[in-house]
């Protein structure tokens, strides 16, 4: 079980304020979609979330204590770009994770616990679709592909929470439907807890379980300075979307469940 | 049709390589014909057959002082410097450089120094070498490394930054420490690029070698050119700065090789 809470989290460049008060409890196992329109702080958020950046005031509490200041293995990532590494094979991409943590010199694993490795690594390729792809190296692979390898290399990890950032954004619409019936089955079936930067509502509400939009409320240009993002809506995806695994809880939010096409037409 | 939208087709593109090289010999050929034609003991532009004969002296005649081979002698001796000096430049370049391209506190201590340092013209520094390592082979094996190291020190640390910042992230959030990284995920990114430095880097280590060997050396390629140089013995310079051409020609053609078999998932400029 996880649970990520923000409290009060306030940025500041400067005289700038990006973000204010960002109060957010996000619950084991959820799907939370951050939306907003571009330079709302939306990334800024998930930075500070990775540990890339620190809020000027608040906490960020995972499981009760406070996150670490540098980007760390229970913060899983995947970038919308370079997430992941050209000189390794896909197998290798996969391998990589677990060969950090167990082998704290040389980095790298032989023998049996090798083979143990790359057993799982195997059956995350196959569960991202994968499998026949293990020794070819990134450059070869579509974007598509890449982002699936991005995934599969992130869980390998056993992260507490997913942080994606704009991940699917590159990718062609016909690819994207296909990488977020993917998604949606990783979500479903390893139980894991995720946190998405997008700018797309439809892909917002078609994997979250809650979407949660990042506004300035006050935008003329001599306020712009003084007043930073907030949040605008927070939005309980209906229907409730569950999973099978571990957290297997259905997603229980305190805000009442509105429509999805009525919650569209309320952020825009 | 536009010229620029012109190509030329795949013979065509070998003929007009070969053009100027044989341009060069017949040019040389016409003038070296008709000085010797006119005064038979010229020196100036000598024939094919008299440098043959010069160089056949020097490959294949033991030299009577030192009983060797002193064509062999002499490119034994300069490619050891220039390997060793290249050896030494690489390695401090890569030790210095990734650590100062990755580690903000060393980048810190180690850049504005290397900056400055690779200002000075390595060549001055030559008489200062002399007088503190002496005239053997450490003073030439030495000035070849300051002159490539800061030059190859500042390709790697560059390399290391252009690691996409992503990358690093990534790399944190699988649970990397700062050493790991290094080793698997930095290392690897910069070794191809390493090799394309190298392949700058050995342009003017060749310029530092036969320099270090004209001024003070008694042997080596350098050494010969500017030995005979005093009995305007251009049969023997001549073939001798063709070969230093064709060696460097083929440790790069060599290194381009290496780098391709070794880093298959490299390419210099990726498509996207």
């Amino acid at each position: 079980m996880t649970t990520l809470v923000l409290e009060k989290i306030w940025k500041e460049y400067g005289d700038q304020i990006v973000l204010e008060n960002i109060d957010i409890t996000i619950e084991s196992g959820s799907f939370v979609a951050l939306v907003g329109p571009s330079g709302c702080g939306k990334t800024t958020l998930l930075k500070m979330l990775l540990g890339e950046e620190r809020p000027t005031s608040g906490r960020i509490l995972l499981d009760g204590v406070p996150l670490k200041p540098e980007p760390d293995w229970d913060r899983g990532v995947v970038f919308q770009r370079y997430s992941v590494f050209p000189h390794l094979t896909v197998l290798g991409n996969v391998l990589v994770g677990r060969e950090f943590e167990k082998s704290r010199f040389l980095g790298r694993l032989f023998g049996s616990r090798r083979e143990a490795a790359v057993e799982d690594a195997r059956t995350l390729l196959k569960s991202v679709g994968l499998a026949d792809h293990e020794n070819k190296y990134p450059a070869a692979l579509s974007g598509g592909m890449q982002q699936r390898l991005a995934l599969a290399q992130a869980l390998m990890r056993k992260p507490k929470i997913l942080l994606l950032d704009e991940p699917f954004g590159a990718l062609d619409p016909g690819i994207r439907a296909e990488v977020h019936a993917l998604m949606n089955e990783l979500w479903v079936e390893q139980g894991i807890t995720v946190v998405m930067v997008t700018h797309d509502l439809s892909e917002a509400f078609r994997l979250g379980t809650r979407v949660i939009a990042l506004e300035r409320r006050r935008n003329r240009p001599e306020e712009k300075e003084r007043y930073g993002a907030t949040i605008a809506h927070d939005i309980a995806v209906w229907p409730p979307k569950k999973q099978t695994k571990l957290n297997g809880s259905a997603i229980v939010t305190a805000t009442p469940p509105i429509l999805a096409a009525d919650a569209s037409a309320a952020v825009h | 049709m536009r010229i620029i939208n012109r190509h030329p087709s795949r013979g065509l593109s070998v003929l007009l390589a070969a053009l100027p090289f044989i341009a060069l010999a017949v040019t040389y050929s016409i003038g070296s014909y008709q000085r010797l034609s006119i005064n038979p003991a010229d020196k100036i532009l000598p024939s094919v057959t008299q440098m043959m004969n010069a160089m056949s002296e020097l490959m294949f005649v033991q030299d009577k002082r030192t009983g060797e081979y002193l064509f062999w002698s002499d490119t034994a001796i300069s490619l050891w410097r220039l390997a060793c000096g290249m050896g030494i430049s690489i390695a401090i370049s890569l030790v210095f450089g990734v650590a100062a391209g990755f580690i903000p506190w060393i980048r810190a201590l180690v850049k504005p120094f290397v900056e400055a340092f690779s200002l000075i013209p390595p060549i001055t520094i030559l008489p200062i070498l002399f007088i503190m390592v002496g005239l053997d082979e450490a003073s030439k094996i030495t000035l070849i490394a300051i002159g490539t190291a800061p030059l190859m020190l500042r390709a790697v640390a560059l390399a290391v930054e252009e690691i996409p910042h992503e990358m690093i992230v990534k790399a944190q959030t699988l649970g990397a420490s700062t050493w790991q990284m290094i080793t698997r995920v930095v290392l690897p990114q910069v070794l191809p690029k390493l090799i394309v430095a190298t392949r700058f880097a050995l342009i003017p280590a060749w310029i530092f070698l036969v320099s270090a060997e004209a001024i003070a050396a008694v042997s080596g390629l350098g050494y010969r050119i500017f030995l005979v140089r005093r009995f305007l013995s251009m049969d023997v310079i001549i073939p001798y700065v063709l070969w230093i051409t064709l060696l460097a020609w083929l440790m790069d053609i060599c290194l381009a090789m290496l780098q391709r078999r070794l880093f298959p998932w490299f390419q210099p400029e990726s498509k996207s």
